[in-house]
C-alpha cells in the first residue's frame, strides 16, 4: 500500500513538473513563434530571423504565365515579382491587416493626386539601378506602362492603364506608335518624377501604381514580346538562367542598393523555381522537407489534404488563409419568371449553404460560407446576411415557400442551371442545388458548358441565355486586389455587359449601383469610400441576383526550412519577399 | 535492301504530311461546326481582362480571319522554307523546318521540340533496354522452369506490374525512394547525358524502373509464352540429339524463333514511348515530349500540338521500319519488300 503511494506521489510530482516545463517552454516558444502549429503564419510572422544565404526552392504545378511585368497577371506572379521588380508602390510585406495597406516601393510616398483624382504625381527614389548599373528615372516607367498598353504584343494583362489613361486617340504602344506624343496621359518632368493623366476620376490610383506593370523596362533592353526571355532586374534579384517551360533561377542583383529600399531584406542568395512539375510530387516534396514553396498558393491537392488535416504534425505545418475570391451563382432575372423578385428571394432562401461549401470541399480546402459578395478581408466589408439559411445553414424551406406563393409560382417552377464542365467542384455544386431547390418544387435542369466559352457563348452571352433559359449559373471571381473596385466593378457594373457576350457579369443590371460605382471611383476619402463598397454589396443582394457560395480557402504547407514565414492578406498565401531558409 | 528503304522514306513524308492536314482540320473545323468564330477561337488566347479589340487583334496576329486552307498553306510553307516571325519589337527568322510559334508562350516550336525530345528518347531508350533485357530473362527463366516457385512468382510480379498504372507506381516510389529513404532523385530532375553521363542515370534510374516495370511485365509473359511454344518443337529436340551446350539451345533456337512477336510489339512500344510517355512524364515532372503534347492540347495551342503530332507519327513510322528490317535480319525467311 505504502509503496503504491510513494510511487503514485512520485509519478504525479514528476508529471506536474513535466507539464510545467512544457507549458514554460511552449510560453517561450510562442512568443518566438517557432513552434509549428496550425494557423502559425497567419496574422504573426513564423520562425522570424535574420539569417542571410540558402536557396529557396519553389515549384509550380503548370507554367508561369509570363515573367514579364507588363503582362503577368496572376497573383502569385505579382506576389514573386517583387524580387526582381519594383513598382512604383506595392502591398506591404507584412502579416495580418498591415499587409493590406499599401507603401511606397519605387516611389518616395504614395501617389499625390489633384482635387478631382484625375492627375496622380509620384517621385521616383534616388539611386535606383537595373542589373546592369544604369540608373532607374521615370522615363523608364512610362515606357513600362505604355508598352504595356499595346495588347496586339500582349494581350493577357490588365487592361486598367489603356482604359483610364488619356492617351492620344488611336494609340498602339511605342512599337506601333513610335514617336507619337504621350504626355496627355503619362509625363516626366524631370528624371524623378512621373504623373499620369487620367480619362475620368480615380480615386483608387495607387492600385494601379502597384500594378507590376509599371516596373521599370529599359527601352534599348525592351525586346516585346521576348522580354519575358530575360527580364532586366530593378530589384535584389536577377535572372540567372530562364528556360521557359521548365525552370528558372535567381541570383543576387549586385546594382541593388538596400539603402533606397526599406521594404525588403533580401535574406537568400538564391532562387531556384521549377515549372510544370506534377502536383501530387509538389505537395509529397513540401511535406517531405525537399521543396520550399508551392508557389502557386491554392493550397494542396485532393491527395494530401486529408493526410495533412488528419495527422496533427503536419496539421501543424500548415495555414488556411482566405483569399480574396467568391464562388457563386449568378441567378438571371432575362430568364423568366426569375424576372420576379420573388421568384430569386426563394432560391436564395432554400439554398443549401453547406451543401456549396461541402461541394467546394469544405471548410478547410473549399471556404467559408459566403452571405455577402465582398470577402471579408476587403475594406468596405460589412457583414450582413438577408437571406438567412436556419440555423443548420442548409436553408430556410418555409421561407422560400413564402416567397415563391408571393412570385405566384406557389408549386414551384423549372429553369436550367449552367456550369464549366470541367470543373468537378461546379458540378458538385450545380447537383446540391439541384437536390435543395427540389425541396421548394424549383427543378433545375444541369447544363454542363466548355469553360474556354463558357462567358463569350454560353453563360456569359445574354442571347444565348436568353434563348436557352439559363436562370443559374455558377460564377466566380477574384479580386485583382483587395479593394472594392477590383472585386466589384467586373461582376456588378451593368455598363460590362456585352451582348455579344464575354463578361462575368451575368446577372446585375442596376442603374442605381452603377451610379454608386461612379461615386465610388470620384471619392477621395477613403472611408466614405469604402462605405460606398459595402453598400453597393447590400444594394446588389437586396436584388437577389447573386447566391453567394462560399469565400475560398486554401491550406497551404510550410517548407520546412523556411522562416519568416507569414500570409500576405493582400495574396492570401505567403509572401514571397520575407522568406528566408534556416 | 536500299530501294525498299528509300521507298519507306518517302513513303512516311506524305504520311506526315497527311498528319498534319488531317490534324490541322480537326483544329479548325471541329470548333467551326460547333459555331466559333475567329474571334471565339482568339478568346482562348487573351487574359480575361480582354476587351473586343484586344480580342480581334489577336485572332489578326494568329492569322484566324483567313481561311484554313491558307492558314495551313502558310504553315507548310514554314515546314519547308522558314518563316518571319514579328514578336513586336522587330522580326525574327525562324528558318525550316519552322514549326510555328507557340500561341500561349510565343516560343518557336522547333527548338522546343528537339528539347524536349532528348528527354523522352533518354527515358525510352533507358526504360526499353531494362525492360526487354529483364523481361526477356525473366520470361525464358520462367518457361524453362515452368510450374516451379520462381514461375508463379514471377508472374505473379507481372500481374502486378501490367495491373498497377504508372501514376500510382510513380508517386509512391518517389516517396519511397526520393523522400524517403533519399538514394533516387526527387521529382523533375534531369541533366542531359553531354552535360553528366552520371547524373543523367542517376536522375532517371527510377522513372526507368518504374515504366520498365509496367513493360517488363508483358514482356515476361510474352517470352515465357512464346518459349514454351518453341521449346516443344520438333527442332529443338534436334539440335540437343546433336549434342549442342543446353545454353545454344535455349538462345540460338529456342528465343530466336520466339523473338518475332515480341520484336513487333518491341518496335510499336518503343515507338509509341518516344512519341511521348505522358503517365511516366507527368508523375515524375520530367519536360519531355507527352507533358508537352498534353499542356498544348489542355491548351488549345496549336502550332505545339502540331509538331508534336508529325514527331510522334515520325517516330511510330520510323520504329515500324526498323522492325521490319530487323525482321529480314532475324529471320531468313522474311523478304523486303
Amino acid at each position: 500500500m505504502r509503496r503504491r503511494t510513494v510511487t503514485a506521489v512520485a509519478l504525479s510530482t514528476a508529471l506536474a513538473l513535466g507539464l510545467a516545463a512544457c507549458a514554460k517552454a511552449k510560453t517561450d516558444d510562442t512568443t518566438q513563434n517557432t513552434t509549428p502549429a496550425f494557423n502559425a503564419a497567419m496574422g504573426k510572422v513564423f520562425n522570424p530571423s535574420d539569417k542571410k544565404g540558402g536557396t529557396i526552392k519553389f515549384a509550380n504545378l503548370g507554367d508561369w504565365d509570363t515573367l514579364d511585368p507588363g503582362e503577368t497577371y496572376y497573383g502569385y506572379s505579382w506576389d514573386f515579382l517583387r524580387l526582381y521588380g519594383r513598382s512604383l508602390v506595392m502591398f506591404k510585406p507584412a502579416p495580418g491587416a498591415d499587409g493590406l495597406k499599401l507603401v511606397p516601393d519605387l516611389a518616395e510616398s504614395l501617389g499625390v493626386p489633384s482635387a478631382d483624382a484625375k492627375t496622380w504625381t509620384y517621385k521616383i527614389r534616388q539611386g535606383v539601378k537595373f542589373e546592369d548599373g544604369t540608373p532607374v528615372t521615370s522615363k523608364d516607367v512610362k515606357y513600362a506602362v505604355l508598352r504595356s498598353t499595346d495588347k496586339a504584343t500582349f494581350p493577357n494583362g490588365p487592361a486598367y492603364f489603356e482604359q483610364f489613361l488619356n492617351l492620344p486617340a488611336g494609340y498602339q504602344g511605342p512599337y506601333k506608335s513610335k514617336g507619337v506624343d504621350t504626355n496627355s496621359a503619362i509625363e516626366t518632368p524631370d528624371e524623378n518624377t512621373i504623373v499620369f493623366h487620367l480619362k475620368q476620376p480615380f480615386s483608387g490610383f495607387d492600385y494601379f501604381a502597384m500594378l507590376p506593370q509599371t516596373v521599370p523596362v529599359p527601352e534599348a533592353k525592351d525586346t516585346a514580346a521576348k522580354y519575358k526571355e530575360h527580364v532586366v532586374s530593378s530589384g535584389p534579384y536577377m535572372f540567372e538562367k530562364n528556360e521557359i517551360g521548365k525552370s528558372f533561377s535567381l541570383v543576387r542583383n549586385p546594382n541593388w542598393d538596400q539603402a533606397t529600399d526599406p521594404n525588403r531584406k533580401a535574406l537568400p542568395d538564391r532562387y531556384e523555381v521549377a515549372l510544370n512539375v506534377n502536383a501530387d510530387d509538389i505537395d509529397n516534396r513540401l511535406i517531405s522537407g525537399d521543396l520550399d514553396v508551392d508557389v502557386v498558393g491554392t493550397g494542396v491537392q485532393p491527395a494530401a489534404l486529408g493526410r495533412v488535416l488528419g495527422d496533427p504534425n503536419l496539421k501543424a505545418q500548415a495555414d488556411n488563409p482566405t483569399i480574396a475570391r467568391l464562388w457563386y451563382t449568378s441567378i438571371n432575372p432575362q430568364v423568366k419568371p426569375l424576372d420576379n423578385i420573388d421568384c430569386r428571394k426563394a432560391i436564395l432562401y432554400a439554398a443549401d449553404r453547406t451543401g456549396y461549401q461541402t461541394a467546394y470541399g469544405g471548410e478547410f480546402s473549399g471556404g467559408q460560407i459566403a452571405t455577402t459578395i465582398m470577402p471579408p478581408m476587403i475594406p468596405g466589408y460589412q457583414q450582413f446576411d438577408l437571406y438567412p439559411a436556419g440555423a443548420d445553414n442548409k436553408g430556410d424551406v418555409a421561407k422560400a415557400k413564402e416567397a415563391l406563393t408571393a412570385c405566384g409560382q406557389p408549386n414551384g417552377f423549372e429553369t436550367n442551371m449552367a456550369y464549366r464542365a470541367e470543373r468537378p467542384r461546379e458540378k458538385a455544386t450545380a447537383e446540391s442545388l439541384q437536390q435543395a431547390l427540389a425541396r421548394v418544387g424549383i427543378k433545375l435542369t444541369l447544363k454542363p458548358f466548355p469553360q474556354g466559352d463558357y462567358f463569350s457563348q454560353y453563360a456569359g452571352n445574354p442571347p444565348y441565355s436568353r434563348t436557352n433559359k439559363l436562370g443559374l449559373a455558377t460564377n466566380g471571381w477574384g479580386a485583382d486586389w483587395n479593394d472594392g473596385f477590383g472585386m466589384l466593378s467586373q461582376i456588378v457594373d451593368s455598363r460590362v455587359i456585352r451582348e455579344t457576350g464575354g463578361s462575368s457579369n451575368i446577372s446585375v443590371r442596376i442603374p442605381q449601383v452603377d451610379q454608386m460605382l461612379d461615386q465610388a471611383l470620384a471619392e477621395t476619402d477613403v472611408t466614405k469610400r469604402e462605405a460606398i463598397w459595402g453598400q453597393i454589396d447590400k444594394r446588389v443582394m437586396e436584388e437577389a441576383v447573386i447566391l453567394p457560395g462560399i469565400y475560398a480557402k486554401a491550406l497551404l504547407v510550410r517548407g520546412k526550412h523556411l522562416t519568416n514565414v507569414f500570409i500576405n492578406e493582400s495574396f492570401g498565401y505567403y509572401d514571397y519577399l520575407a522568406l528566408g531558409v534556416q | 535492301m536500299v530501294t525498299y528503304i528509300i521507298r519507306r522514306l518517302l513513303a512516311t513524308v506524305v504520311l506526315l504530311f497527311f498528319v498534319s492536314a488531317v490534324t490541322f482540320s480537326i483544329f479548325f473545323v471541329v470548333p467551326r461546326i460547333a459555331g466559333s468564330t475567329p474571334e471565339t477561337l482568339a478568346t482562348r488566347y487573351v487574359g480575361r481582362a480582354a476587351t473586343e479589340e484586344t480580342v480581334k487583334l489577336t485572332a489578326e496576329r494568329l492569322g484566324f480571319y483567313d481561311p484554313v486552307v491558307v492558314q495551313y498553306g502558310r504553315w507548310v510553307k514554314g515546314v519547308v522554307a522558314g518563316t518571319d516571325y514579328d514578336y513586336g519589337a522587330g522580326v525574327e527568322h525562324c528558318p525550316a523546318p519552322c514549326l510555328g510559334y507557340s500561341f500561349i508562350t510565343r516560343q518557336p516550336v522547333w527548338p522546343d521540340l528537339l528539347d524536349r525530345m532528348t528527354v523522352t528518347l533518354s527515358l525510352a531508350i533507358g526504360a526499353s533496354i531494362i525492360w526487354l533485357l529483364a523481361g526477356v530473362a525473366t520470361g525464358v527463366l520462367s518457361a524453362l522452369r515452368r510450374g516451379s516457385v520462381f514461375d508463379r512468382a514471377a508472374m505473379g510480379i507481372a500481374l502486378g506490374g501490367v495491373s498497377l498504372p504508372i501514376f500510382f507506381t510513380g508517386i509512391v516510389s518517389l516517396v519511397i525512394f526520393s523522400y524517403g529513404l533519399g538514394i533516387t532523385a526527387p521529382g523533375g530532375s534531369f541533366t542531359p547525358f553531354t552535360e553528366n553521363p552520371a547524373e543523367w542515370a542517376y536522375d532517371l534510374i527510377l522513372p526507368w524502373i518504374t515504366l520498365a516495370f509496367l513493360f517488363a511485365a508483358a514482356y515476361a509473359r510474352l517470352t515465357r509464352a512464346g518459349m514454351l511454344e518453341t521449346m516443344n518443337e520438333d527442332y529443338i529436340r534436334t539440335a540437343r540429339a546433336k549434342g549442342l551446350k543446353e545454353r545454344t539451345v535455349i538462345t540460338r533456337h529456342g528465343l530466336r524463333a520466339a523473338l518475332t512477336p515480341i520484336l513487333t510489339i518491341f518496335g510499336l512500344d518503343v515507338g509509341l514511348l518516344v512519341g511521348g510517355a505522358v503517365l511516366t512524364e507527368s508523375t515524375f515532372s520530367l519536360p519531355g515530349l507527352g507533358k508537352y503534347a498534353i499542356d498544348a492540347i489542355l491548351n488549345n495551342d496549336l502550332p505545339k500540338v502540331m509538331g508534336v503530332t508529325i514527331l510522334a507519327a515520325f517516330f511510330i513510322v520510323i520504329a515500324n521500319l526498323i522492325v521490319d528490317l530487323l525482321y529480314a535480319v532475324i529471320d531468313p525467311r522474311v523478304r523486303l519488300g
